[in-house]
């Protein structure tokens, strides 16, 4: 384990080496390399099923790599130090579950703790004060399944920031939300980053909302990783080599568009066609808990 | 005063041992099933809950016909079953359900076949009636400690697993981020359940068991958004429709036909749905 | 096995079979293996007040199964739908146990609406099972593709005016008629068993609606005949085949389900190298 170098730069806190990621058969991830230090934010980009999610738990801890290392803040098992938080995509919150918001929160200090959880002046303040930091008081008091989308992910940034985590994954937190909520999301999330020092990981299909908080960038194509500044990274030259057919970086006033060319070259490939179907666990359905509660 | 007093409660209520036992006794089930039957309702295993305390009534008889005692009977069965559907289970909702008509239909298709052993080698034709409706002012008093020791292993169990459970029962990615073991967590829980059921269909009938499980749960989870409120509401509420339950079966010896009075279970199970109708509806948001 | 008295419960069962094949089908599709399991069980209350009351068991079964299903499409409206379920069953068991305590001879009947008595039907039983069967399967079939559109995917179906909750209603209706009329003759333990394992079975080995339902009649059918051949022969109850052959099909469901993806999933493995890993260095950074 390295000590920490001088105080001018700041510590590195994730560092992927080499990763290679092989589901059902398929190579999901290959020779994906990357570090991350504190306060940096760095947006993964990559369309569908280009592998965003399986990295993400593979720094989680929750899959495991065919070859290659992870460490977080030097250190391999990084679960159950409670050194990252994760905001998964989308969790079906049952309107029914009796938890407000505020519970799901105080459950982010001490979910893993077995007994019974004592009242304590000092955790309720603690609540209280990672509630206003998100902006979520207004709704503590609410069940967390009645809470809107963007609601629901204040509450679950909150829930997974109170542990004071080195390193902070979001699973494309921006994808069903509204313009505006999209600003609000990812100027909070830049500023936690830069206030609390944590790393901050966040994947989404389209790197253009990011673009006013994001220092560095992880491009994902073809299971391959393109890593580096914007600048360096989202480049015609380098995202052609990656994609391995000719695409086109245009800039239109500050927003980024990556065009495919015409044709030919490797096609990337695209997931897997769906099995057929099982009993009904194996049916493709968008959301169980909606599904439930939308039938009467 | 007391003239009321005793219009509501028939004289020599308190001073009845089968009524005594049958007090503590349907207490302490009332309690442990109002608490661990929160997590049940929250983890969408009402059935599971059900066809458990069906399975562990085909254990009863199979006990009957081993001469084992029919506690262990039912709880070993119980907690056999759930194990397997645990094991065979899925994580979605229609899955699971599906699993566990399975394994009941299975349990209870062996339950017909000990019980038709049972009724061709002994003869205790009135044996399935009372396994399965039970009477809890037949319970001896001999049984309150073992009852006491199972609520306490099934109430324990769930109360030292409180915030893993909660958390992956609200949302399970969120605790499998947190290094909870969302699959040992939930069989633990079923565990649980099916010990608390299987100790309440022993001593109060299969079908209390699961009114006592799911109805006060449920009630207490439309009451308030506070999980451990709502629990607590549970605990009081099936305590409330128990005694209740038993004070009317007394009181009703009175009643006509006037023979032997009116079921327990009858008057439990139709206390557990008129508190359940009277509780208000949460207020629930239209997704969007 | 064969002879002139059990020609009826061959007939019976076989009809029963094949109103548990199509129903069924539904049942496993919408998730309601608990409604499917306690409608009958409620139903049995039905029986017990009408043996109270001196008027016709089937009657007693058929009212108290509508009554059941409505419940649970009343109550479930209001709350949640297992909630319902569970709350409407145990209240009905309950009201069953009172009629029963009213009433002092009932033992042998008991027995045989819980767990069927397929192999003491009478030829006069034939014709109204069949007809109330026909009727139902007929519904179904009429009803087939907005009950399909509506348990697949119900907004969709809102948006074709297919109101979900008039399907659910229809269905449960439709499923508390089937169960009321076949109770009697396989009791409450054999209807559901049939209404869950053979379809489950049968939508594990194609997803396709028409050939999935004709699948799960065909195993109804054949899981029924071998029940009753082996009941006849080793004299234990029939309840006890049906559910454990029924844990059979969806064990073999799951299997062949299990089975099945494993070698799509090593069919679709690259060959060594794959198209583009040569082609290009390892990994592009700056």
């Amino acid at each position: 384990m390295t000590g920490q170098p001088p105080a001018a730069s700041p510590a590195e806190v994730l560092s992927v080496k080499d990763l290679n990621v092989r589901l059902g058969g398929r190579q999901i991830l290959q020779d994906v390399s990357f570090t991350m230090r504190e306060g940096e934010f760095t947006g993964l980009i990559g369309a569908n099923g280009a592998g965003k999610t399986t990295l993400l738990k593979v720094i989680l801890g929750l899959q495991p790599p065919a070859s290659g290392t992870v460490r977080v803040a030097g250190q391999t098992r990084t679960r159950r130090a409670g050194l990252v938080g994760y905001v998964p995509q989308k969790i079906g919150l049952d309107p029914d579950m009796p938890l407000r918001a505020r519970d799901l929160v105080g459950l982010g200090l001490d979910g893993q703790r077995l007994g019974l959880p004592l009242p304590s002046a000092r955790r309720r303040k603690l609540v209280d004060e990672m509630l206003s930091a998100v902006g979520a008081e207004r709704f503590a008091d609410s069940r967390v399944g009645n809470l809107s989308g963007g609601e629901q992910q204040r509450v679950m940034i909150a829930h997974a920031l109170i542990s004071r985590p080195r390193l902070l994954l979001l699973d494309e937190p921006l994808a069903n939300l509204d313009i505006a909520s999209e600003q609000d999301v990812v100027s909070l999330l830049g500023q936690v980053a830069k206030e609390q020092q944590v790393a901050v990981l966040i994947s989404a299909h389209d790197m253009n909302p990011l673009l006013p908080v994001m220092d560095h960038l992880v491009y994902l194509a073809g299971g391959r990783a393109a890593t580096g500044t914007t600048e360096e990274v989202v480049r015609t030259d380098v995202l052609s080599d990656l994609y391995g057919q000719h695409v086109d970086v245009i800039r239109v006033h500050d927003r980024i568009l990556v065009v495919a060319g015409r044709g030919g070259g490797t096609r990337v490939p695209a997931p897997s066609a769906d099995a057929p179907a099982g009993p009904c666990e194996d049916e493709p359905q968008p959301d169980p808990h909606l599904a439930e509660s939308a039938s009467p | 005063m007391t003239h009321l007093l005793h219009l509501i409660i028939e004289p020599g209520f308190f001073g009845n041992a089968p009524v005594r036992s049958a007090l503590v006794a349907g207490g302490l089930v009332a309690v442990v099933s109002g608490i661990v039957g929160s997590f049940a309702v929250l983890r969408g295993q009402s059935y599971a809950g059900h066809a458990l305390a069906d399975i562990s009534v085909a254990g009863g008889s199979a006990s009957f016909l081993a001469g084992v005692s029919p506690l262990w009977g039912f709880a070993g069965v119980g907690v056999l079953a759930a194990g397997v559907m645990d094991m065979i289970g899925v994580q979605r909702p229609r899955g699971r359900d599906l699993a566990t008509g399975i394994v009941r239909g299975a349990g209870l298709g062996l339950g017909a076949l000990f019980l038709y052993f049972d009724t061709t080698h002994t003869s205790t034709t009135g044996a399935t009636i009372t396994i399965l409706f039970g009477s809890l002012f037949t319970i001896s008093s001999s049984l309150i400690p073992v009852i006491a020791l199972f609520s306490v292993l099934a109430l324990g169990t769930v109360l030292v697993l409180y915030r893993p459970l909660l958390l992956s029962s609200a949302a399970a990615e969120l605790a499998a981020a947190r290094g909870i073991s969302v699959r040992l967590i939930g069989a633990a829980c079923l565990i649980a359940i099916a010990l608390t059921v299987s100790l309440s269909a022993l001593t109060i009938g299969a079908i209390l068991s699961t009114a006592l499980l799911i109805g006060p749960a449920a009630t207490g989870l439309r009451l308030t958004s506070r999980p451990g409120l709502a629990m607590v509401w549970a605990a009081l509420i099936g305590l409330a429709a128990t005694w209740l339950g038993v004070l009317l079966a007394y009181d009703s010896y009175y009643w006509p036909p006037g023979r032997h009075g009116w079921p327990v279970s009858f008057f439990v199970v139709t206390l557990i749905l008129v508190f359940y109708l009277l509780s208000p509806r949460p207020v629930r948001r239209v997704p969007g | 096995m064969f002879s002139g008295f059990m020609a009826s419960t061959w007939e019976v069962a076989s009809i029963v079979a094949v109103v548990a094949g199509v129903i069924g089908f539904f049942v496993v599709l919408r998730g309601a293996a608990f409604v499917a399991d306690a409608v009958p069980q409620g139903a049995f209350t039905g029986a017990a007040a009408a043996s109270l009351l001196g008027f016709n068991t089937l009657l007693g079964l058929a009212v108290a199964s509508l009554a059941g299903a409505l419940g649970i499409s009343w109550l479930g409206r209001r709350g949640r739908r297992d909630v319902a379920t569970a709350l409407v069953l145990v209240v009905m068991l309950g009201l069953g146990a009172l009629f029963l305590s009213f009433s002092s001879e009932y033992a042998p009947e008991i027995y045989s609406l819980l767990f069927g008595e397929v192999l003491g039907v009478s030829a006069t039983e034939i014709a109204p099972v069949g007809i109330l069967g026909g009727l139902c399967v007929v519904a179904t079939l009429i009803l087939f593709r907005p009950l399909l559109l509506s348990s697949l995917m119900p907004e969709l179906a809102e948006a074709r005016g297919v109101r979900s909750s008039r399907m659910e209603l229809v269905f449960l209706i439709v499923l508390a008629l089937a169960t009321s009329m076949t109770l009697p003759v396989t009791g409450a333990l054999l209807i559901f068993s049939l209404m869950i394992g053979p379809p489950a079975a049968a939508r594990s080995v194609t997803s396709r609606p028409l050939p999935a339902m004709l699948l799960s009649v065909l195993a109804a059918l054949i899981v029924v005949w071998l029940s009753i051949a082996a009941a006849y022969q080793t004299n234990w109850p029939v309840g006890f085949f049906v559910g454990s052959l029924g844990a059979v099909c969806y064990a073999v469901g799951r299997i062949w389900a299990a089975v099945r993806s494993r070698r799509s999933v090593r069919a679709a493995e690259p060959t060594a190298g794959g198209p583009g890993s040569d082609a290009l260095a390892a990994n592009v950074r700056v």
